[in-house]
């Protein structure tokens, strides 16, 4: 597996409120929330974004509430991956539980603007800055969580897994 | 190696004799919650399961508090969704609205969280049941689903800083104080993946509705979970709200702490946290630019029971909201409101100029309720102050205690009720 784009860069903190502000949290459909996707940090997102984009942030990535709308409008927005130098906890959970690839790592955190052309393989977690020609060693996906990605999430992984009750 | 109290409580709910940081355990779940925002997509998720029914009835808490009563057609579509599952599942705990309140006061008060529990809630702010000994987390919707099928969760052991609190707060301080005063030392991250474990003989001066405040807003620092040991006003908190056996875990002499901190509560000031991040704190005797506000907030998870109204109705006693100013005073639940009324500070609000509503998390998150222009400056005894947490992206939001938010709309400026 392997997510292929064009990085947006972000700061630190980015909060679940600008990732999708609670005045479109009266919906859950994914299409919904994706026009709306970084809204309040950076109005013109979802316009610029392409399906295998990149989202590169800083430290603290998904701080503040618990809504699973913010991963769900990311990965609806066609991001292939989120990149960054530390995770809020319960955006991290959320994320692998809904099947958006993310991975920690300080240095392409670091070493990545916006605008760089980027490779990830999550097999062996080595992120490639295509425009800058530099690599960076991130932690492999560990084969349960390529398969929960693959199956579309959590809940599609466990039904394709376990038998029926 | 011995263990801190959330690690305890975590080996229990997992059936092992120890665990340690970092470990991956399942544990049993005493309680799932989950509101208006977040359940719907839980049970979106859970239709998806090949499952028959939730584990238990009794187990599961449904309390629609942001959004209700609904403020629009969608909100309106999503409380359906959740009653209708309600009741087809029979769940004991669901409260609609007219017994409803904001589920992290409300949880407490009915009896729903005792000491010794794991519990989770897709509300970040579920951490605030740790001031009664339990451990209790946010996590989202898929994870609410599971719980909800299993009664079991996946978590990692946590490592856990120890802050040891001692002393005794001054006049017009409160655990709003001591909380955002750890945040700003810290930062909003000091605390990510850990459990905050407050200690000290400092404790013993807080009331409970302090403690919830503190531990409220351990998200905030990015911790896990926030928890106090059980102490005599825990245990009789639990005794007259609760019909529940609870269980009292203490840490281990030799715990393990990443690090420690120590606070001696009678040094602490009237703080404020300043846009855009719950860190970025000042005392009051540090601002010395007169910063004007447009609107106050006194309510949500964080400050909306009955001590909170009560310091705000000192404040406001016989004075009154400065003109041009729009006073939100939000009680948490019924029974605060019922309280409210018999002291008579509902009348006090009123008669100051507050506008008075029924239990919502509402302006909190921008629902409604309180919404702010482009510009605007609001003072809050709210959690975050995100951009564009409350409204327009280019408004503000200072979060306080509710004495300063009372001062504050007495005098339509960032103020200290001991300067009135």
């Amino acid at each position: 597996m392997e997510a292929k784009g064009r990085a947006f860069k972000f700061g630190d903190n980015v909060d679940t409120d600008v990732i999708i502000p609670a005045r479109y949290l009266n919906s859950s459909d994914p299409a919904e929330l994706a026009g709306h996707c970084m809204e309040d940090i950076d109005k013109e997102f979802v316009n610029k974004v392409q399906k295998g984009d990149l989202i590169v942030a800083d430290k603290n990535f998904g701080c503040g509430s618990s809504r699973e709308h913010a991963p769900i409008a990311i990965k609806a927005a066609g991001v292939s991956c989120v990149i960054a130098e530390t995770f809020a906890r319960i955006f991290y959970r959320n994320a692998i539980n809904i099947g958006l690839p993310i991975i920690e790592c300080a240095e392409a955190a670091g070493g990545i603007e916006d605008g760089d052309e980027v490779e990830v393989d999550f097999d062996s977690g080595m992120i490639y800055n295509r425009s800058k020609g530099t690599e960076f060693k991130g932690q492999a996906f560990p084969e349960f969580m390529q398969k929960i990605i693959q199956a579309g999430g959590l809940v599609n992984y466990i039904n394709s897994t376990e038998p029926a009750k | 190696m011995g263990m801190t109290m959330t690690q305890k409580i975590l080996a229990a709910h997992a059936g092992l004799d120890v665990v340690q940081a970092g470990q991956l355990i399942q544990a049993d779940l005493d309680l799932v919650l989950g509101n208006d925002i977040t359940s719907p997509v839980a049970i979106k998720e859970m239709d998806k399961m090949k499952v028959d029914g939730v584990f238990d009835k009794d187990k599961i808490a449904l309390v629609p508090d942001h959004f209700v009563p609904n403020k629009d057609i969608k909100s309106a579509e999503h409380c359906k969704c959740v009653r209708e599952f309600a009741y087809k599942n029979e769940i004991t705990n669901y409260f609609e609205v007219g017994e409803m309140g904001i589920e992290h006061a409300l949880l407490p008060e009915k009896g729903l969280t005792v000491a010794g529990d794991v519990i989770i809630g897709a509300d970040s702010h579920t951490c605030t049941y740790g001031a009664l000994g339990a451990f209790s987390t946010g996590v989202g919707s898929t994870d609410m689903a599971a719980g909800m099928a299993t009664g079991k969760a996946w978590f990692k052991v946590p490592g856990a800083i120890r802050f040891n609190l001692v002393g005794e707060l001054g006049e017009w301080v409160s655990g709003k104080d001591v909380i955002l005063h750890i945040i700003g030392r810290i930062g909003v991250d000091g605390a990510l993946y850990k459990s905050m474990e407050f200690t000290g003989e400092g404790i013993k001066n807080l009331s409970m509705d302090d403690r919830f405040t503190i531990a409220n807003m351990a998200i905030e620092a990015g911790g896990k979970n926030g928890i106090f040991p059980v102490d005599e006003l825990a245990i009789s908190y639990m005794k007259e709200h609760s019909k529940r056996e609870f269980k009292i875990y203490e840490a281990d002499e030799d715990a393990q702490y990443d690090e420690e901190y120590t606070i001696d509560l009678s040094t602490l000031r009237p703080t404020i946290a300043f846009p855009h991040l719950p860190e970025n704190t000042k005392t009051i005797d540090e601002i010395t630019e007169e910063i004007k506000i447009d609107q106050v907030v006194i309510g949500s998870c964080t400050n909306g029971r009955i001590d909170d109204l009560r310091i705000a109705a000192k404040v406001l006693n016989g004075r009154h909201v400065q003109k041009g100013m729009r006073c939100i005073v939000i009680p948490a639940t019924q029974a605060v409101y019922m309280q409210a009324m018999e002291e008579g500070l509902l009348k006090t609000f009123i008669e100051a100029g507050a506008v008075v509503s029924t239990p919502s998390c509402g302006p909190c998150l921008g629902g409604y309720m309180g919404i702010l222009a482009a510009g605007e400056r609001c003072v809050s005894t709210t959690n975050r102050n995100f951009v564009g947490r409350m409204g327009h992206v280019d408004s503000e939001i200072y979060l306080a205690s509710p004495a300063v938010a009372a001062a504050s709309a007495v005098t339509g400026k960032i103020s200290c009720p001991c300067e009135l």
